[in-house]
């Protein structure tokens, strides 16, 4: 297994009239060939603008990559994304890394055929003709599972249900054979029965494409099924990185153990309550000096107050931010 | 919304802090200042043209019907032959055009405040009724009031003047009759909106009482959209009642000076003594421009939210 | 899209029907609408003859049933003036109106929609403070007097362009300019604004995602949004401006309608009034008609009934 994309130390800042949000705070995390990787956190922990800097897709200004690498494996070698010219971004964007956004109903032009939207992509880095790129396009919308392809390429987004669109916005993504597909909260705005088809069929195309797969998401219920490893993040840091099945067995670190206490379960015997986490998500504008879920956290004590935790390993590819042992109940020694 | 209001109490703490210097809350006053400084001008005018209109009498000595014909047509102060007693000179009959241009705020605050008031309360009623009864009714009335707002304005208000004659009454009357649909448009809007976004529905079932949700929930709502919209509307008013009176279609010159009137009169001598059409037509600008500014500053404030135009 | 149309061109009728039936009531709503028409010294005598020339001593509804059939066939009786058929008299004049409309409304939109578009990419740029100036002016200047001001100075002063009339080409360039003026100044803000909204869509996003060249979205993904609310202001601000070219023509004396409303107002002239009122309102509904076609060709979303 080789490293496609390695970040480092990402940070970004937005400079806003109300001050400056640190967004992102030294994220650093890889991401193998053909590997899923799940991107966890609550809205505002930073999950989506991590992905948008590593792209240049956030709005500069306000938005500031500060300092920070990200080496991606391209078809060309090794390059440092955040170092790109702007020309370069561009071909690796759509081309190489592939996009699904959260709401298909704002994804899509509203006053272009949705053929016109995929094969663009492939106009634009295949250097296809119009013809052939409308064959590709057929092909491309039979394999995501729009039933009368020829029909639909000439249909508009509003003729589509919300999961067709979606199935749509993959296409795009997946139009140019990418090697990392991310997928920002894909299946949050639909219906239930509807994740579940979006979900079988990102995997399907997965295995079929061999192509690595970075999921952003606030539910760690959706994460099982798809995932291979989970960042957990909060207030733009991350604070455990594990295999999937340690972070739902051994979760180390006590914001992930909210989320799943957060979690419906099937197994339980009687109903029990669900746990939220009290409080609220941290405020950006302010720089922490200490553990930024300190003040919401049940096993908070004086060092959590005093300093920052570093992401320390607890356990075989499992690291985690957090100075307090879980299953020592106390302080951890180091 | 926890978010939004630490936030805001954030804002105030720095503001109350003690440890904070004058200085720097003078900078942070600075700052509010500069950010908003069209709603800050727009207000400004909006307070001149109003204690112009309540102290007219305090501002200027001279009254605003006397008539000299031996000290008519004479320029403005800064000119040669102008004296300070008639700052912006003289018109035709050697009436004072600083007293009539300052008189005739009250003609035009008077039309613009009254008739947005009966426009808006017209337009409420139309409105949250056609909005609240959904079906026919609401199609019907919608049918209306797109008929009117169709038509050329103008020349329909131009129409109506010509048939019932020049009057403060009928001047006002008309301005608040055929501006009453824009209200009813919007009112119409913001209920559906409102009875859409559930929030009503959820006091209802916590078992609020209609009072209650009338007024805790449907007129704050509405109070903002309709504030800024009444702004626009009294601005328009006043540009609307200057181009009546400028046709002759206003109120009658004998009872009130008003802008439009010196307009109409001014115009004939535009070429040889500008100052008697220059002085309204700058009145008007400054009123309409700080107007527009106020407007476009409280729909910044009172309504955050983007407004889209489509969807 | 049949469908479509063709409830708007019901809407339409009924509209124009209303428009009748407001312009009927109007004239009579006073009382004596044979009062109304004449001067105030007018004898007994004067005003009885009027009344029955005018068919006002017939009972409502045998009068409303004459006026219907005759505003059909397009008689709105004879000008009190010129004792002439009114409709024609006002045909005469609608060219003149249409080229003040037309060159106003072009030079509204040659001057105003670029500077929307580079304000709305480059929100705080000194072309986007300038275009934001333009707005708030051309939004506050009265009309009447910035034209009462520009025949002053470009006319009379610097003798740049003719004060009055039609017989000269450049003749229609001020009164053109003061008439597309607000209408410029709606147009910069619209289109930045709309520049503006567009650009933060997510499916803008979205085509960055997919590494497009930034000329291909902005030509192709942003403008092509923005000009579908461009294209109802233009129609609709179309029909305003025909409708109220008032002011512009009573100073400038442009032979259009305008210019005669105002003039037949001055006469108390109301078949007319009657005439242009109805006129105006048939060609605002007709434009009004042609946006919503314009409309449904860029718009999908209406082309097939959303």
């Amino acid at each position: 297994m080789s490293i496609i994309l390695q970040v480092k130390d990402l940070v970004t800042k937005f400079y806003t009239l109300d001050g400056v949000v640190n967004a992102v705070n030294g994220v650093s995390f890889e991401l193998n060939e053909g590997e899923t990787l799940a991107i966890v956190g609550e809205s505002g922990s930073g999950k989506s603008v991590t992905m948008m800097s590593l792209l240049g897709l956030i709005p500069m200004p306000p938005g500031k990559i500060e300092s920070g690498s990200a080496s991606f494996n391209s078809e060309e070698g090794l390059c440092d994304l955040l170092q790109l010219s702007p020309e370069e971004m561009r071909d690796i964007r759509g081309g190489q890394i592939g996009f699904v956004f959260q709401d298909p109903i704002s994804t899509l032009n509203p006053i272009l055929t949705i053929g016109e939207q995929i094969s663009e992509t492939l106009i634009r880095h295949k250097g296809l003709s119009k013809e052939q790129a409308r064959e590709q396009t057929i092909k491309l919308l039979s394999q995501v599972g729009i039933p009368d392809p020829e029909l639909r390429y000439k249909a508009y987004p509003f003729q589509f249900s919300g999961g067709m669109r979606q199935r749509v916005v993959i296409a795009i993504a997946i139009a140019c054979t990418p090697k990392i597909i991310i997928a920002d909260e894909p299946t949050t705005a639909l219906d239930v029965t509807v994740q579940a088809q979006i979900i079988e069929l990102f995997k399907e195309l997965r295995d079929a494409l061999g192509v690595a797969v970075i999921w952003i998401t606030h539910d760690l219920g959706v994460v099982a099924g798809i995932a291979e490893r989970v960042l957990v993040m909060y207030g733009g840091r991350p604070v455990e990185i594990a295999q999937v099945m340690d972070i739902y067995k051994d979760p180390k670190h006590p914001y992930t153990l909210g989320l799943l206490r957060a979690l419906p379960s099937l197994e339980a015997k009687e109903s029990k309550r669900l746990k939220s986490i009290k409080g609220t998500p941290p405020d950006l504008l302010i720089p922490f000096k200490h553990c930024p879920f300190a003040s919401r956290c049940d096993y908070a004590f004086d060092r959590c107050w005093e300093e920052i935790p570093p992401l320390i390993s607890v356990g075989e590819q499992h690291q985690a931010a957090c100075f307090f042992d879980l299953e020592e109940g106390g302080p951890r020694h180091d | 919304m926890a978010d939004k209001d630490t936030k805001s109490h954030q804002t105030i703490d720095s503001l109350l802090d003690t440890e904070k210097t004058f200085k720097d809350r003078l900078a942070y006053f600075g700052r509010f200042l500069w950010r908003d400084r069209g709603g800050v001008i727009g207000l400004t005018v909006f307070l001149i043209v109003v204690f112009a209109a309540v102290f007219a009498p305090l501002i200027t000595n001279q009254s605003p019907f006397d008539q000299n014909l031996r000290s008519s047509k004479l320029p403005p102060a800064w000119k040669e032959e102008g004296t300070w007693e008639h700052p912006f000179g003289t018109d035709s009959l050697g009436k004072d055009v600083f007293s009539r241009v300052i008189y005739g705020t009250r003609v035009s605050l008077m039309v613009g405040l009254f008739g947005v008031l009966i426009a808006s309360i017209l337009g409420l009623l139309i409105g949250a009724i056609a909005g609240y009864a959904g079906g026919r009714l609401d199609a019907a009335i919608m049918g209306g009031v797109n008929l009117i707002l169709s038509l050329p304005y103008l020349l329909f208000v131009v129409f109506i003047a010509t048939v019932l004659g020049r009057s403060l009454l009928n001047v006002i009357l008309i301005f608040g009759i055929t501006d009453a649909p824009i209200f009813a448009r919007v009112t119409r809007g913001e209920v559906l909106r409102i009875r859409e976004s559930g929030y009503v529905e959820s006091a209802i079932s916590a078992g609020a009482r209609w009072p209650t949700i009338i007024f805790d929930h449907i007129i704050p709502n509405l109070l903002g959209p309709l504030i800024t919209l009444a702004t626009f509307e009294m601005s328009a008013m006043i540009f609307y009642e200057a181009g009546l009176g400028f046709l002759g279609l206003s109120v009658p010159p004998n009872e009130y000076p008003t802008w439009g009137n010196m307009l109409a009169a001014g115009r004939k001598y535009m070429t040889s003594y500008p100052w008697m059409a220059s002085f309204p037509g700058l009145a008007i600008m400054f009123t309409s421009l700080g107007m527009n500014l106020l407007g476009d500053w409280l729909r910044d404030v009172l309504d955050p939210r983007m407004r889209r135009s489509r969807k | 899209m049949g469908r479509y149309f063709l409830s708007k061109l019901i809407q339409s009728l009924v509209l124009l029907f209303g428009v009748l039936f407001l312009v009927f009531m109007m004239v009579r709503v006073t009382g004596d609408p044979a009062a109304l028409m004449l001067s105030r010294n007018a004898s007994p005598e004067q005003l009885e003859a009027l009344r029955e020339e005018m068919g006002f001593n017939d009972p409502a509804l045998v009068q409303f049933k004459h006026y219907i059939t005759g505003a059909i066939l397009g008689d709105f009786g004879n000008s009190l003036h010129f004792k002439t058929p009114a409709l024609p008299l006002v045909l005469e004049r609608l060219p003149a109106t249409v080229q003040l409309a037309s060159v106003g409304m072009l030079m509204a939109i040659i001057i105003g929609i670029p500077i929307g578009l580079v304000g709305g990419f480059t929100p705080g740029s000194v072309v986007d403070s300038i275009g934001r100036f333009l707005a708030l002016i051309g939004q506050s200047v009265p009309n009447f007097w910035l034209g009462l001001m520009m025949i002053l100075f470009l006319g009379v002063r610097l003798g740049w362009f003719p004060t009055f009339g039609r017989d000269s080409w450049n003749s229609v360039v001020m009164p053109a300019f003061v008439l597309g003026l607000p209408v410029m100044g709606q147009l910069v803000r619209l289109t930045r604004s709309a520049v503006l909204e567009i650009r933060g869509e997510d499916f803008i996003r979205t085509a960055h995602s997919k590494g497009l060249e930034p000329r291909t979205i902005y030509l192709k993904h942003v403008l092509r949004n923005v000009a579908i609310p461009l294209v109802s202001v233009i129609g609709v601000q179309f029909g305003y401006m025909l409708g109220g070219s008032i002011y512009i023509e009573a100073i400038f004396a442009w032979p259009g309608m305008g210019g005669l409303l105002a003039q037949s107002i001055g006469w108390r002239d109301f078949p007319l009034i009657q005439a242009i009122a109805v006129f105006t309102s048939l060609i605002v509904l007709l434009l009004n008609l042609l946006t919503d076609l314009a409309y449904s060709i860029i718009d999908p979303r209406i082309r097939y009934g959303r």
